[in-house]
């Protein structure tokens, strides 16, 4: 332990950390722009500076390390008059359309310049014409308000493994672009948003659909039904002023209904029908002697991942649908044969924690007869918004169900939210299909849990079975190499693209800290352990939906409307 | 409109390059993409995949570094490739003027070429030739002593050129 000296009171610090970590951690915030938690410092921003007695300049407190018995000021007006500077650079040619920014309020430039006085424009400088990308149906991109932080360009790279954007040219014509400056939609982007997320400005967002589900809903000739999925009850409320973590389910349902939709059904059912396959999928090659490891294929973003980096592993890839689209499915199957409606009369609205899920109801596999399984999704952010729009106060609306038949649950279907939630429901459906008991406890507290990779040694009837869970695709790809040179101890992979699971995706509400998500996984884990019926196949609404209409698991018309194939895909990676 | 293109359909194997550089790593890839580029005249996105793979980069990384650089150019040579001097001696003598000129005549942007593939356009810094400023250079013959009026009848000349050969 270090002492050092900060706005002249004394402060315990760590050997071998950086100055801001220290100050962090003593609850002194310093202003950043380009700082990445776990990530090696960039100092690009300089927003940081602090003045560091005996140090001639001021210097970046992110990539500074302490030293004992140093004396450093955070706010003094040295400090506060650079950062300013720095912030009203960064407005000279910023294109100052707040009133217009779908960023506007969660906006780190907006903050800050509110924050530091900022009142007139000081500097005036050249703009460049830039194009807004609107080719990719998850991401927008808009050069003109970026300030060049380079966080995307990391989160691409070093979080997830894709690099599909870097910097481009030089100097006062630098831009984040693709390879050859072409769309994102065409690029390796595997749409994961997660450049959203660290964004601090608006110059990346979700490619928005709210437009078209109300016009669904105004249209009398439509029935509009929607599906929410298992992280959003837990992150919704974080938009309404509800501490991280709270759980709106109820709240959520009756917002939904409130907005006009038909009806409103539960993607955890779906997440139970996806394990009744995918646990099937399972029993069935390790008994037959199928292609192992066999990877989830619930993260439409890790699919194109597969898809554009490990083509030779795409038959790893478990072929059932995502929760999403088997939901999708047998509305306009099961769902409309029962109402006794055309397929085409129903708009299918998801609500989902993704905006790689976008991306995935226009997946061309995810249609039948030219009609898509899901008309629109919607992010978390979204669905906020509209329930703003609509002056409706979530708090004070009285909790719901979901509509049958698909609005019941188990809690195995809930926890597909958290990163080991599709696993731990997985093992508990499996356990069951091969030994015909329960798993005991019910648990699987290996794989619960932050960590990036998480492994497991399981016995499932004197067959040694080796399980690993991984979030953030830099993990996944450490995992793919290892088996790529031979490992062969692990069975079965769950990969969640967004590091963390759902409950940290990229139509998540924004500017959430890691005690914020930590939350969120924790609450969708009490649900877990306070309610009954904590496995899929324990669904009585499951059950009969295979009794009346799906037969079995990986039957015939389970083979046609719940599971799908994969290709490769040729793209400049 | 002609059709030609100022570089041969056949590009020479880039395997050749690539196999003078075994286990490079990134601190390879400028030496690379200099060799391949005098080799093909440009960065092709052929080629920027397949660096990409030999030094395990993606191609957005290339593509970054790569337009740094000024030297770089992702379009082949015209058939006519343009120099224009935008050194010192030659800004004092007008060399704007100059580029300008081949910029509107043209309807070209450093860098780029007419899509008819006769003429590329590139801006140096200098071409050691101040006494002939402001000097342009096409195909490696010099121009002293522009103006935008003269600079036009020299491209309306190689207009000219290649209407006769048809």
């Amino acid at each position: 332990m270090l002492t050092i000296e900060v706005n002249n009171r004394k402060i315990e610090a760590k050997s071998g950390e950086m100055l801001l970590d220290t100050l962090k951690r003593n609850g002194i915030t310093v202003p950043t722009l380009c700082h990445m938690e776990n990530l090696f410092p960039t100092g690009a921003c300089r927003m940081c500076v602090v003045e560091v007695e005996g140090e001639r300049a001021l210097v970046p407190s992110c990539a500074y390390p302490v030293r004992d018995g140093m004396k450093v000021q955070t706010h003094s007006p040295r400090a506060l008059r650079a950062r300013k500077t720095i912030i009203e650079l960064l407005l000279a040619n910023h294109p100052d359309d707040c009133l217009y920014c779908v960023r506007s309020g969660h906006c780190d430039l907006q903050g800050l310049a509110n924050e530091l006085g900022v009142r007139e424009r000081r500097y005036s400088g050249g703009k460049n014409e830039y194009h807004v990308d609107s080719s990719n149906p998850s991401i927008v991109r808009d050069p003109a308000k970026c300030i060049l932080c380079g966080k995307c360009v990391r989160v691409c790279e070093e979080v997830q493994a894709v690099a599909a954007i870097d910097f481009v040219g030089r100097g006062s014509k630098t831009m984040v672009g693709t390879a050859f400056s072409e769309g994102l939609n065409v690029s390796s982007c595997i749409n994961c948003g997660q450049c959203i997320m660290v964004c601090p400005t608006g110059a990346l967002r979700e490619q928005s659909y709210i437009k078209e589900v109300l016009n669904a809903i105004a249209d009398p000739g439509k029935l509009v039904v929607v599906q929410h999925a298992p992280s959003v009850s837990v992150t919704l409320g974080e938009e309404f002023g509800l501490k991280p973590g709270a759980d709106v389910d109820g709240m959520l349902v009756a917002a939904l209904r409130r907005l006009g939709f038909d009806r409103v059904f539960d993607t955890s059912f779906s997440a139970d029908l996806t394990i009744m396959e995918e646990a099937s999928e399972l029993a069935h090659r390790i008994r037959t002697g199928g292609k192992l490891p066999m990877m989830t294929s619930c993260s439409p973003g890790w699919i194109k991942f597969v898809e554009e980096f490990y083509p030779e592993m795409l038959d790893n890839l478990s072929t059932c649908k995502s929760p999403q689209q088997m939901m999708g499915a047998v509305i306009k199957s099961f769902f409309a044969e029962r109402e006794g409606i055309a397929p085409d009369k129903i708009f299918s609205v998801a609500i989902m924690p993704c905006v790689a899920k976008k991306f995935e109801a226009g997946r061309p596999e995810h249609s039948r007869n030219g009609i898509p399984d899901i008309d629109a999704v919607l992010t978390t952010r979204e669905l906020a918004r509209v329930i703003r729009m609509r002056g409706m106060d979530l708090q004070s609306l009285t909790p719901e169900h979901a509509d049958t038949p698909f609005g019941e649950r188990s809690t195995a279907g809930k926890i597909f939210g958290a990163s080991g939630g599709v696993m731990e429901a997985a093992i508990r459906t499996a356990y069951h299909l091969l030994t015909g008991d329960e798993l005991p406890g019910l648990k699987v507290e290996a794989i619960r849990g932050f960590d990036g990779r998480k492994e497991a040694k399981l016995e499932i009837n004197g067959t040694p079975i080796g399980v690993a869970v991984v979030s953030g695709l830099q993990n996944a790809r450490q995992l793919l190499e290892e088996i790529r040179n031979g490992r062969d101890d692990i069975h079965f992979i769950e990969v969640m693209t967004c590091p963390g699971g759902c409950i940290a995706g990229g139509g998540q509400p924004l500017n959430a800290n890691p005690d914020a998500i930590r939350a969120r996984m924790q609450a969708l884990y009490t649900i877990d352990r306070d309610e009954p019926v904590r496995t899929s196949h324990g669904n009585p609404s499951i059950q009969r939906l295979y009794t009346e209409f799906l037969g079995e698991p990986l039957g015939e018309k389970s083979h046609h409307l719940l599971h799908t194939h994969y290709a490769k895909r040729e793209v400049m990676v | 409109m002609s059709t030609i293109t100022g570089q041969a359909a056949v590009q020479p194997d880039l395997q050749d390059i690539l196999d003078r550089y075994p286990d490079a790593g990134r601190d390879a890839l400028i030496p690379l993409l200099q060799e391949v580029q005098e080799m093909h005249g440009y960065l092709s996105r052929e080629a920027i995949a397949r660096i990409g793979e030999h030094l395990h980069l993606p191609a957005s990384k290339i593509y970054g570094v790569a337009t740094f650089y000024n030297q770089f150019r992702f379009l082949p040579l015209g058939r006519y490739h343009i120099q224009v001097c935008r050194g010192t001696a030659c800004h004092v003598k007008g060399s704007l003027g100059v580029l300008d000129a081949v910029r509107q005549d043209l309807g070209l942007e450093p860098g780029k070429t007419t899509r008819d593939g006769l003429f590329s356009l590139e801006v140096v810094a200098c071409i050691g030739a101040c006494g002939l400023a402001p000097v342009i250079c096409i195909n490696g013959e010099f121009h002293a002593n522009l103006t935008p009026q003269k600079v036009r009848r020299i491209l309306d000349e190689l207009r000219e050129e290649v209407e006769n050969e048809e």
